[in-house]
């Protein structure tokens, strides 16, 4: 897999910090996951937060705490996720966590359309919810720009935009005020997962999506 | 807000960084109780300052440091000297436990386990030795950081702020949040010597 376009040094600065919501992070990790650049830019980023621990005042613990701990490492506990991974979700050919997340057929995913060539799917559950969009080949999504922090991360086949060819693995992380319009490549269709920071309003999404249709 | 405080009376008597990393080597390896005691010891008060740096309860820092201390136990054999500082390992299980507890969901996560993952490549002798002196670096280039960039730093860091949330905060324009991230990030990285 080759990489060529990252999440900004600014989005890997708050996954670190932990400041980034859960979905953005999602896309994020499973960028990590194939990028051992990023992920050493992002260990930088986490000695960051190392500086400020080691740095910071120190409040004192209430009494008893350091007992408690050590009544709980005698049980030596093995971890429980807070949240169980969702039965049967599972897609082998993608990183983790996004492979995690999706089922192996993404044909088996509830498409709409929400344009010409365009079809949409919405996968996770609250803070992880994220959407997918399907582009057929050769087909162009509608110009727009982002409103807040919204993040896309190539799952297969290939888009070009006004910034490049974006390939599985790849990121766009756009500021806000960049507009593009991303072409889905003519070999295949180009599947695609976006995270925002902003309640998933699909509401919001459709209608300006087909605002623009009408506009063309 | 406070600056970031410089070498005081407290870190002169707080372990040096390779007896953090001994402690650590000393609870994965030999199950030492005592080296978690002192782990415990120079650790806990500085995640319990740094929770409650957010306005955070006392209740939910005492809570937060139990969660990560009993991690660190339960996880000291994967921590790796060469890889990063005994303080910045602490402080990615207590940032994944802030999250875990604050929003009910477990943090995203490579897994390096999964087929799919992209291995390091290896790392240079000069990265190996790199390693425990970037912590100095960081906090000195902390330092220097004009202080627009540290306030918005420490508000990703201890409050855990979104870029939004951060353009709230302090009335900014997403693109103002998002470049003064980027500036103070790589004024940090350039004093790791990593210009990439």
């Amino acid at each position: 897999m080759m990489i060529r376009h990252h999440p900004n040094e600014a989005t890997l600065l708050s996954h670190a910090s932990g400041g980034l919501p859960t979905a953005l992070s999602a896309i994020v990790a499973t960028h990590l996951a194939v990028c051992p650049t990023c992920r050493a830019r992002t260990a930088e980023a986490e000695a960051i937060g190392g500086a400020l621990l080691s740095a910071v005042e120190p409040v004192e613990v209430g009494a008893g705490a350091l007992d408690r701990a050590l009544a709980a490492i005698d049980t030596d506990m093995p971890e429980v996720p807070s949240e169980a991974a969702d039965a049967g979700m599972h897609n082998p050919d993608l990183p983790r966590p996004l492979g995690a997340m999706l089922p192996a057929d993404l044909d088996s995913l509830r498409w709409w359309p929400v344009g010409p060539g365009i079809r949409q799917a919405r996968v996770g559950t609250g803070e992880t919810t994220v959407r997918l969009l399907r582009i057929a080949p050769g087909r162009a999504v509608p110009q727009h720009s982002h409103g807040g922090h919204e993040m896309t991360l190539i799952v297969s086949g290939s888009y070009t935009d006004e910034i490049g060819r974006f390939m599985p693995g790849d990121v766009a992380d756009l500021d806000p005020e960049v507009t593009h319009q991303p072409v889905s490549d003519a070999d295949t269709d180009c599947i695609c997962v976006i995270a925002t920071d902003a309640p998933l309003e699909f509401t919001g999404w459709v209608p300006r999506l087909m605002q623009s249709l009408v506009r063309i | 807000m406070k600056q970031v405080p410089g070498p005081g009376s407290f870190d002169t008597a707080a372990p040096s960084i390779p007896e953090l990393n001994r402690l650590l080597g000393d609870i994965a390896e030999n199950r030492s109780r005592a080296a978690f005691a002192e782990l415990f010891g120079h650790f806990a008060p500085r995640i319990k300052g740094f929770i409650m740096r957010s306005g955070a309860s006392e209740e939910l820092a005492e809570e937060i440091v139990q969660e990560t201390m009993v991690t660190v136990w339960t996880k000291a054999a994967q921590f790796d000297a060469a890889r990063a500082g005994a303080s910045t390992w602490i402080f990615t299980i207590a940032r994944n436990k802030r999250i875990d507890i604050l929003r009910r969901v477990s943090r995203p996560e490579p897994d390096p386990e999964d087929p799919m993952f992209q291995p390091d490549p290896p790392m240079s002798g000069e990265e190996f030795t790199q390693s425990r002196e970037d912590q100095v670096r960081v906090r000195a280039a902390l330092e220097h950081l004009p202080p627009e960039q540290v306030e918005i730093v420490r508000l990703s860091f201890f409050d855990s702020l979104t870029h939004s949330e951060i353009a709230e905060r302090l009335s900014l324009p997403l693109g103002t949040v998002k470049s003064r991230l980027r500036l103070s990030f790589r004024k940090i990285r350039s004093a790791l010597g990593d210009e990439r």
